[in-house]
């Protein structure tokens, strides 16, 4: 590794709205595309209140497993690019129009990588929504988050869509991931 | 401003669980600049005691009061990237147009304020330049004011300037924007809380993994020691990181003064992979 230190976070503050959020932002594929899917839910704080002022990013392979490496994530003139940004609205929901992402390795559990920012919230926060596959359920990375493991876990819902709500603190608390101190170790 | 003298007007005995409503701005400066120093000189007394450098801000961090309910309190979990996490969105010309990188041309006029350019490069934590990203910044106008429904602030909007930008980097990792010096702005966290002048950024690596959105600064500024934000950082050094420095080789003849801002992003852990690139590599 090198000497280089990085660049240090600042929060996302109040005014990103006219900022970060773009046109179709939330759509990554059209309505009607076939294997489209709406990935939702509430980002909330400490004392369980809806955060109306949060950012979020998700980035996932194609359904086929592959890493999709083309352009086009602002421009959403059909190419499915596998990103999407999204800010939640005044009772905290988010969601994306999206294709569920596939194993990028055989056998592994299949996840969106997710990224949170917010007012109030110093720098970014990554975790990652799990779908519900069988592989999730040996995930070795799940299975050694014990209880905690549930928030990092993507609940289908009636109506088909999938569920995955953040909690920033609290009894909840989200799963948060740190990969620098991961590649220092 | 001597760090022992109490703000008389804070009611003792409430620091526990302080207001954190948008509309309060009772407390004191004073005070708030004391919670600053605290969590700083701990910082230095536990460095000086070995404890690990800190090259970021705390996430907990109570003088900037919005953070109480916001901040996570179990330990971020250590976790090796997988596959999706050591790439990163692709974003290309079709994605940028040139003249997003210009705020001082999306109106019929100029905006009023000093015109600046700011240019950097942006590399990852081994040094090497993260070529053809997109970087985004976003500003307050030369009075301080966001083109923003929600900033209330009683400075004027400048009809010529939105205060909004995108570039992608070039081939050597360097991006550089046009624009007007923003305002230092007031916010609610306490009573007489001014932002120092600042342009946010928000920047992508080559992995998800080095994903960032930070704030730049103008050198100087006497805000620094006063901002719970920017001093989220307890690393003096770290802090510095933040401060473009005025580049005279940037300045232009009767037009622009500009600034240098260099951002490293955290380790690359792709180097592996480096071989396999994906073949279709229209990302170039
Ligand atoms: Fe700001």
């Amino acid at each position: 590794m090198s000497d280089l230190r990085p660049t240090p976070g600042q929060t996302v503050g109040p005014f990103f709205g006219y900022a970060l959020p773009f046109e179709r932002g939330p759509e990554l594929v059209e309505p009607g595309t076939p294997g489209a899917i709406r990935l939702h839910g509430v980002v909330r704080d400490g004392a369980g209140t809806p955060i109306p002022d949060a950012v979020i990013e998700i980035w996932g392979a194609a359904p086929d497993g592959s890493v999709v490496q083309r352009s086009g994530g602002l421009l959403r003139d059909g190419t499915f690019t596998g990103w999407g940004r999204a800010e939640t609205d005044a009772e905290g929901n988010y969601w994306f129009r999206t294709l569920e992402p596939g194993a990028t390795a055989e056998g592994g559990a299949p996840f969106f990588a997710v990224v949170v920012f917010a007012r109030g919230l110093p720098d970014r926060l990554f975790t990652r929504a799990y779908l519900p596959t069988p592989a999730r359920e040996t995930d070795p990375f799940l299975s050694g988050l014990g209880e905690r493991r549930r928030t990092l876990e993507v609940q289908r819902e009636p109506d088909g869509s999938l569920r995955f709500d953040i909690r920033l603190q609290g009894e909840d608390e989200t799963v948060f991931l740190d990969f620098v101190e991961a590649a220092r170790a | 401003m001597s760090k022992a003298s109490e703000a008389p007007e804070t009611p003792s005995g409430t620091a526990e669980v302080p207001d954190t409503r948008l509309d309060r701005a009772a407390e004191s400066q004073e005070k708030i600049t004391g919670e600053i120093r605290a969590v700083e000189d701990a910082y230095r007394a536990g460095r000086e005691a070995g404890a690990p450098e800190e090259t970021g801000p705390r996430l907990d961090y109570p003088p900037y009061r919005s953070t109480l309910l916001r901040h996570p309190t179990k330990s971020l979990v250590h976790a090796d990237p997988e596959t999706i996490e050591l790439f990163s969105p692709v974003f290309g010309e079709r994605d940028v147009h040139p003249l997003e990188a210009d705020l001082t041309i999306q109106h019929n006029g100029e905006p009023i304020g000093e015109r600046i350019t700011v240019r950097g490069r942006v590399v990852d934590g081994d040094g090497r330049p993260v070529r053809r990203q997109l970087v985004e910044v976003w500003q307050a106008n030369a009075a301080g004011r966001y083109m923003h429904k929600r900033d209330q602030h009683p400075a004027p909007l400048d009809p010529n300037f939105t205060g909004v930008g995108r570039m992608l980097t070039d081939d050597d990792g360097w991006y550089e924007f046009q624009s007007v010096k923003p305002g230092p702005y007031p916010w609610k966290n306490h009573f007489k809380a001014w932002r120092p002048a600042h342009i946010h950024f928000s920047l992508f690596g080559r992995e998800f993994t080095q994903r960032v959105v930070t704030q730049m600064y103008f050198p100087g500024d006497p805000l620094f020691p006063l901002d719970p934000i920017f001093q989220t950082i307890p690393d003096a050094a770290a802090r510095e990181r933040l401060i473009a420095t005025y580049d005279h080789d940037i300045t232009t003849h009767e037009w622009a003064t500009g600034y240098r801002w260099d951002i490293v992003l955290t380790g690359s852990r792709r180097t592996v992979f480096e071989q396999d690139r994906p073949e279709e590599g229209d990302d170039e």
